[in-house]
């Protein structure tokens, strides 16, 4: 059998004999990834505009779109929690609004069983849309309408960057679900 | 993607109560994050404490980036410096000559400077930086410009000092960790500072409109009498900063002032200094609300 289909005893996560999933990496994958995009915005060092998209924000979407089901409902408050620490708004910020996307995100999935991909990035258009500008209401400042304008670069990076988030979702869902050696 | 059939919870009354628990889980989470955030808004700096110690447990990793980054940008300098080396090379020795001729001309001044104000009796006392370290990150997703200094209370940071850079001021101390401390920019629009113009005695507000420009907002109003290409500098008034310091280069007038460039972009420095607060007497003074007396 191996000489007709060399890959006749795998499938697209290795080989199936004597090998399995490991249930840390399945578990952990995901939310690890969450976590670090999260982290990842303040390394460098942007004085003038908020130009870095919300890394942490785009992951989660993507996480939430590209694998429905996965994360649980209640996933963006713990989540929600960490990226508070690190993004500058008032504390809250990310674990209201994070909560909201994803209660709205499985309230859309309900109208809409069905999607294709063009869909799930109009979704996810849309709530980093309504993120940026509640972030820009919600920052603690003064809303002016100068750092409105200066939100648009930063817009359109982040709704440009989200299908480049999903395919490294896609690569990381496979990781998260190689099959390793059993011992 | 079709959607997962865990979703339906069919007959199974584990299944719908596990269901439903997310949904109310979910709920609270927003509702704790809605509270927290209207908490934060009334008391800014109730978790602050909290937000240096996450800042303090990356700090690490965090100053390695930026010395990569200030690493990197000296790399990109050197490259960058030898296109047109011959004709660049040649201005800045004509510069460098006047340079030297001014700074012999500013060591006069400043020698008759310090004679005049020996004999007026007024005592400049020289003032160290508490601490000189790196910025080492920032909050660059959020509408909010903040900085991270690698430096906190364990080198005796405090919150509402000065940092400067040798261009001019970046911002001013707002959160304090152990290990590091949290800068309110100058392009925040949180930010005011009173300043004036550096060749009179015109007074102003330069204030952050959060795109990385100031605006800047005349006390006297008037007739405006600013030109682009003015420099301001800070006035001392309020306490916080020391007379003197560059902070921005005035780009275009508007009716009350004008719309500057800060002269010290936080992006292009490499170590900043905290300064002791300038008078520390004139900002508790502002503190003390006006129904309780200052001195006892």
């Amino acid at each position: 059998m191996e000489r007709n289909d060399p890959r006749s005893r795998s499938d697209a996560y290795g080989s199936r004999i004597n090998r399995s999933h490991s249930s840390l990496l399945a578990n952990v994958v995901p939310w690890v990834s969450i976590m670090v995009a999260s982290i990842l915005p303040i390394f460098p060092i942007a004085s003038a505009l908020p130009i870095i998209p919300p890394l942490g924000l785009l992951m989660l979407l993507a996480w939430r779109l590209v694998r429905p089901g996965l994360m649980p409902i209640w996933a963006g408050m713990p989540l929600g929690l960490l990226d508070d620490l690190y993004n500058g708004q008032p504390f809250g910020f990310a674990i209201f609004t994070w909560s909201l996307i994803m209660i709205v995100i499985e309230l859309i999935e309900t109208r809409l069983p069905w999607r294709t991909f063009w869909q799930d990035w109009f979704t996810a258009c849309i709530l980093i849309f309504g993120y940026l500008l509640a972030g820009w209401l919600l920052s603690g400042g003064q809303p002016t309408f100068h750092s409105l304008i200066a939100l648009i670069p930063q817009l359109v990076l982040t709704i440009l960057l989200f299908p480049i988030a999903a395919r490294l979702v896609a690569m990381l869902d496979r990781f998260r679900l190689t099959r390793w050696k059993a011992l | 993607m079709a959607p997962i059939s865990s979703r339906r919870s069919g007959y199974s009354r584990r299944a719908q109560y596990n269901l439903f628990t997310g949904y109310v889980i979910a709920g609270i989470g927003a509702l704790i994050g809605a509270i927290l955030l209207a908490l934060s808004f009334f008391q800014p700096h109730l978790f602050g404490g909290l937000r240096g110690v996450a800042q303090d447990g990356v700090s690490p990793a965090t100053e390695a980036a930026s010395t990569v980054r200030t690493g990197s940008k000296g790399f990109w300098d050197t490259i960058s410096g030898y296109y047109r080396a011959g004709s660049k090379n040649a201005d800045l020795k004509r510069e460098m000559e006047i340079a030297r001729i001014r700074l012999a001309e500013a060591e006069a001044v400043k020698r008759e400077n310090l004679h005049l104000k020996g004999l007026l009796k007024l005592q400049d006392a020289e003032r160290e930086p508490v601490a000189v370290a790196r910025l080492v990150s920032s909050s660059a997703s959020s509408t909010r410009r903040f900085a991270y200094l690698g430096a906190g209370s364990s080198e005796g940071v405090e919150i509402g000092m000065p940092v400067r850079s040798p261009r001019g001021i970046v911002g001013r101390i707002l959160e304090v960790g152990s290990d590091s401390s949290r800068v309110l920019l100058l392009t925040d629009t949180e930010s005011i500072l009173p300043v004036r113009r550096a060749n009179d005695e015109v007074v102003a507000f330069a204030e952050g409109r959060g795109d990385g420009l100031i605006r800047i907002r005349l006390i006297n109003l008037g007739i405006n009498p600013l030109k682009p290409g003015d420099v301001f500098v800070t006035s001392g008034a309020g306490g916080y900063y020391p007379p003197g310091i560059a902070v921005a280069i005035l780009t275009e007038t508007t009716d009350d002032g004008g719309v500057a460039r800060i002269i010290s972009d936080p992006a292009a420095t490499d170590y900043v200094s905290v300064e002791p607060i300038y008078e520390p007497e004139a900002v508790l003074g502002a503190e003390t609300p006006i129904e309780r007396e200052l001195t006892d």
